[in-house]
């Protein structure tokens, strides 16, 4: 797309506006059926745009199977991996990047998907891929795997067995077949043989003594589908035991399962989680993983990939193009489970960053971004959904609005309407489609739709004209708090600060008034807003806090453009500034909503300095500094930062975080424990939300917190 | 399929021992047909002279001897899920004055059990494993080893009210699960007070026992020389000397593993579902065959590469990065699922597939648990072992060359006696509580 300057009619302009794409890497990937490999040899025939390419990586079985028809209809030689290393590969690599990978399964639970957070540290566990056979690999390193067992009773054992038994071929008819069944019927019990339990060992009646024992004995036909459930109940036992033992015996607790005889199939997912169970009494859990299916195929990629350094980049999971996980059982939708078997996608957008935790997390591992799990709370999970679908038109609206001078906007913009309603269309049916749903995946899942239709940045203008009007009233703010007292004026920074934040186009309720009253002023915020004591108040706590020797170093994420950014933050920073605190900005690095970017607040800053002389200050003396945050979300994942930020984190030595706006400290964050002191700051524009925190519209969040001793 | 018509079609009649049975599965038939008439007069006695049963407390007759010990006959049971074993011991050394003593039905079951090797349709002696000249609490004779199938149980029970087996006031000590299924038929129907006792004791009791009185002069336990080559390797006894720790892996129905540190300290590990019962029960569904030697016999004559998915199927040859041979097994009836394999392949080939998975399978949690509680001597025991050399040398194989040497597999010869063995020795081992 050639550049296009959109140039201010009134006045000069602050800045100017340009729309150009950015060339975002994304991996594609696509699972199909081994029957349509032509009609995929001939799309990626179509789409070779790199001619210099002479080789294709492939792996698994068949890579060897279906060499010749690669290199003939692609006239690329084929470059074979070896299976087991791409599949190590590609499952750091999943672990690594996508949040909500792993999951736990809980049959009957709600929801039945329980997410595991991204461990920083994936290193060692044993992945069982359970294909034709059992493959057992304990890896240590993303270099170091080794194979230490495997087994011969596998997905073929199931399938194969399975067929000669019930004459059923098809291996997803065999698992309905097995899920309709009463194992009890072909196996025998202990309570076959005891009567009862056998209590001195503390085996149960119903546990299976002899898998297929009675069909030994007893003189009778056994049904299809008795006899398939005794069998995936065989094998299933099996594998978890072998799992078991080989976790204990190199003292192993995170158990990975994949392999075609998993492959989101809810009746596997159990038994082997089942197993698990029942030989660890619970200590060990069997993990699945959301793309399991990938993983060859991801690793085989990355090998050709190889000579690019993988630390300089992060990936995240791209929600517009990816199929999500299903989570209906196949009795319930056959069909829906047949396609998804066939064709499914992944994304996965390269960021040309390293991403990291803050180093001021107080416990990593244990961090969970979000504050409400969608999937889990289903009052809330149809009240936000309903909300945004409700919000959409809007959306719609000002993202046409954004491109006047492009021809096929609103094309585009009403794609990107039906591609977001059939998300959340998806989303309602299937809560756990990509992992935990929270307000952020939702909000995530818009942007990328708007991106996917380009339109990365549809408040640019907006952002633009608003940041222009606030710089204006800037010197005025700042006038007024220093007639102030020392008391009245932290009062009226922070009430500044709340007011500055109501200004968000990302709550509805705002953007409701701020479409209809432009005038809608920052006095007049200051007015709505509820007054102490507020719903959330720790108020009077940070006020004696201020009273004390100043903060070394305070991290700032902000939030919106405009009046929040330059008459809200910018104040605050002054002040702390003055106090003797070193003050480290964070912003967005790429456009969401409203929210001020990187490259938006290294403008308006230095028109800021170039009016204030606190502020020039200290840009000159490096006492404030921005930083990008690495994100490109109105919402705030503090295990997934910019690198550069957690360097100057540390350098400087940081006591104290800010973090402000709904999506940051609401959404997400509102529950972060911190190694130092921090501040929650928020308005609550959305009425629901409010409620449910037991307040009104517009009720503040004021969440100042000390590190435990 | 009427492997069980035998017994239930009956109407009433004793199968155990109606002697009517044309066919017995060692292969000879039942010379003692008089017998059935014999056991008939028999009952008639019982009926004649017998008391009414105590039923509160455990029944014991002292003989006439001055020593501790229980009365006649000598039983030792271990029901299982599958099978009941049985051993007696009959003494040798009987006087004619106790023979004198000696009331008729216990002299007639002592005859009827050693003059038979097959009982009723499906009641079998074991002859080549009896044990011969033995000293049990000071009395001399042979053990003999009977085993039945559990789904006879109640013909059995049945035969003991009918010989008003009550009056003989012994103690029936057993072992196994059906110790309990079957513990109220026992009482309700024969009037019969049931001795129970574990079935892991009276494991380790009766092998430790058997090992160290010998095989009739020779060693219990066996081992083959040279595992890592299973067509040519060679059966060879060893002593049990020092038996302990040992991984005491019990092959029956489902399968038990036992860590044995000492004879009265053991510890059960772990267990399958996947053993002696699944072999069976698969190859019944798979080959329509009936009866375990049927299956074995079968399996003897199959080759499982045709129905196995092996390494080389999948990689054309060993899977070096990862030490797997070509020949091994990738997948279990990996082939099934395959049409033109499914031509290719006999009932033959189906039954030594299973018995191969299944044996591999044991093998491989065996292994694990050795490694896992760092016990290098494996002991393989249970009915599924019996007759069936191409687990054993597979076993001894498994052990031998997943370990790169540092297991040792050893056999029994008495392989699925030992806990019937261990509760007569429970008997013998009650001293007078009157």
């Amino acid at each position: 797309m050639a550049k296009r300057f959109f140039q201010e009619t009134e006045d000069e302009p602050l800045y100017e506006v340009s729309v150009q794409e950015e060339i975002t890497a994304r991996l594609h990937f696509i699972k199909f059926e081994n029957a349509y490999i032509e009609t995929c040899l001939d799309f990626v025939k179509d789409h070779l745009v790199n001619t210099e390419t002479k080789v294709i990586k492939a792996t698994g079985g068949g890579a060897h199977k279906f060499k010749d028809l690669l290199e003939k209809k692609l006239k690329l030689k084929v470059d074979k991996e070896d299976e087991m290393s791409c599949l190590i590969k590609g499952c750091n690599f999943v672990l690594r990047n996508i949040p909500h990978e792993a999951f736990v399964y809980v049959k009957h639970a709600e929801p039945e998907f329980r997410f595991q957070t991204t461990h920083p540290d994936i290193f060692p566990y044993l992945l069982v891929s359970i294909g034709s056979g059992v493959s057992i690999v304990k890896v240590e390193s993303e270099d170091k795997f080794e194979r230490i067992g495997g087994s011969s009773i596998g997905g073929g054992t199931f399938w194969g067995l399975g067929a000669l038994l019930t004459k059923t071929k098809r291996f997803d008819e065999l698992l309905q077949l097995a899920s309709r069944g009463q194992h009890t019927n072909v196996d025998m019990l202990v309570k076959d043989i005891y009567g009862g339990a056998y209590e001195s060992l503390g085996l149960t009646g119903d546990l299976i003594a002899s898998s297929f024992g009675k069909s030994a004995t007893a003189d009778k036909e056994f049904s299809k589908e008795d006899m398939a459930k005794s069998l995936l109940h065989m094998i299933s036992n099996d594998i978890g035991q072998l799992a078991c033992l080989y976790a204990k015996l190199h003292n192993l607790s995170r158990v990975y399962f994949g392999g075609f005889f998993i492959r989101g199939h809810p009746v596997t997912m159990h038994t082997i989680t089942y197993s698990i169970n029942f030989f660890t009494k619970g200590e060990v859990q069997a993990l699945f993983l959301r793309h399991e299916g990938y993983l060859g195929s991801i690793g085989a990629f990355l090998k050709g990939a190889e000579e690019d350094n993988p630390n300089q980049y992060s990936w995240g999971e791209n929600y517009a193009g990816s199929s999500g996980l299903m989570s209906i059982s196949p009795d319930v939708f056959p069909m829906q489970r047949t396609r998804s078997g066939t064709f499914d996608m992944l994304e996965m957008d390269r960021l040309e960053r390293e991403l990291v935790n803050l180093p001021l997390l107080l416990d990593s591992s244990s961090y969970i971004p979000d504050t409400v799990d969608l999937t889990e709370d289903a009052l809330a999970r149809e009240y936000w959904l309903s909300c945004f679908e409700e919000a959409l038109d809007g959306v719609v609206k000002r993202a046409v609005a954004s491109q006047p001078d492009l021809q096929d906007a609103r094309e585009r913009a009403e794609k990107f309407r039906h591609k977001y309603r059939h998300k959340l269309q998806t989303l309602r049916h299937q809560p756990c489609a990509y992992g935990s749903l929270t307000v952020r995946s939702l909000l995530d899942t818009r942007e990328h739709c708007l991106n996917e239709f380009n339109f990365p940045d549809p408040y640019s203008q907006i952002k633009q004209r608003e940041n222009d009007l606030a710089l204006r009233y800037f010197q005025k703010v700042v006038s007024s708090m220093e007639m102030l007292s020392w008391e009245d004026r932290q009062f009226a920074l922070v009430k500044g600060l709340l007011a500055g934040n109501m200004f968000d186009w990302g709550a509805k309720a705002v953007s409701d008034v701020l479409e209809t009253d432009p005038t809608f002023g920052f006095d007049e915020a200051k007015r709505q807003l509820q007054e102490r004591p507020w719903l959330v108040d720790s108020y009077s706590r940070w006020i004696e806090r201020l009273k004390g020797p100043p903060h070394k170093c305070a991290l700032f994420f902000v939030d919106n453009s405009g009046i929040d950014i330059i008459l809200g933050v910018f104040p605050l920073v002054r002040e702390l500034l003055c106090r003797g605190t070193e003050v480290v900005l964070a912003s967005n690095s790429g456009p969401a909503l409203n929210d001020v970017t990187y490259n938006e607040l290294q403008i308006l800053t230095e028109k800021i300095a170039a009016m204030d002389s606190v502020i020039h200050s200290g840009i000159t003396k490096d006492r404030l500094i921005l930083v990008q945050s690495g994100s490109s979300s109105p919402c705030l994942d503090l295990s997934r930062l910019d690198k550069g930020l957690a360097t100057v984190v540390n350098e400087r030595h940081t006591d104290l975080v800010v973090i402000e706006g709904m999506g940051r400290a609401i959404h997400t964050n509102y529950y972060a424990v911190l190694r130092c002191e921090s501040l929650k700051l928020a308005v609550i524009k959305n009425s629901w939300l409010a409620e449910r925190l037991g307040g009104k519209i517009y009720s503040v969040v004021f969440k100042y917190e000390q590190p435990r001793e | 399929m009427d492997k069980a018509k035998s017994i239930v079609e009956q109407n009433g009649a004793d199968a155990w021992y109606a002697f009517n049975s044309p066919r017995i599965s060692n292969g000879t038939t039942n010379a003692y047909s008089a017998a059935g008439k014999h056991f008939h007069y028999l009952h008639q006695d019982l009926h004649n002279h017998g008391s009414p049963a105590n039923k509160c407390r455990l029944r014991r007759r002292m003989d006439s001897g001055k020593k501790n010990r229980p009365p006649f006959p000598w039983f030792g049971m271990d029901i299982g899920g599958t099978l009941v074993k049985l051993v007696y011991f009959e003494p040798k050394d009987v006087t004619a004055e106790e023979e004198q003593e000696e009331v008729e039905n216990l002299k007639s079951i002592r005859k009827y059990l050693t003059s038979n090797t097959a009982y009723g349709k499906t009641g079998i002696r074991d002859v080549h494993l009896e044990l011969k000249n033995l000293t049990m609490c000071g009395r001399k004779g042979n053990l003999h080893f009977i085993r039945f199938p559990t789904q006879a149980m109640h013909r059995f029970i049945q035969m003991g009210r009918e010989k008003n087996f009550s009056s003989l006031h012994t103690t029936l000590c057993a072992t196994g699960g059906g110790a309990y299924k079957f513990e109220e038929d026992f009482r309700a129907m024969a009037d019969l007070e049931l001795h129970k006792l574990d079935e892991l004791d009276c494991l380790i009791q009766g092998l430790l026992y058997v090992d160290s009185v010998g095989f009739n002069g020779r060693p219990e336990c066996y081992f083959f020389e040279d595992p890592s080559d299973p067509q040519n390797c060679v059966k060879r006894t060893c002593c049990l000397d020092n038996p302990f720790p040992m991984l005491l892996v019990n092959i029956g129905s489902g399968v038990s593993i036992l860590a044995v540190y000492s004879k009265d300290n053991y510890k059960r590990v772990t267990g399958t579902s996947l053993g002696g019962g699944t072999f069976l029960g698969l190859c019944c569904l798979l080959t329509g065959c009936e009866t375990f030697e049927e299956a074995l016999e079968m399996a003897a004559k199959g080759d499982s590469t045709n129905v196995d998915k092996l390494v080389k199927d999948i990689y054309g040859g060993d899977y070096g990065r990862f030490g797997l041979q070509g020949s091994a097994v990738a997948s279990s009836f990996g082939h099934m699922m395959s049409k033109e394999k499914l031509d290719t392949i006999s009932k033959e080939d189906l039954a030594r597939a299973t018995l191969v998975s299944i044996t591999n399978n044991i093998g491989s949690i065996a292994r694990m648990c050795a490694v896992n509680e760092k016990i290098e001597r494996v002991v393989f025991v249970g009915n599924f072992l019996r007759i069936n050399m191409v687990s054993t040398k597979l076993l001894a194989y498994a052990m031998d060359f997943w370990s790169k040497g540092q297991l040792k597999a050893l056999f029994q010869e008495h392989e699925g006696y030992f806990g019937a063995v261990g509760a007569l020795l429970e008997l013998l081992k009650m001293t007078d509580d009157f």
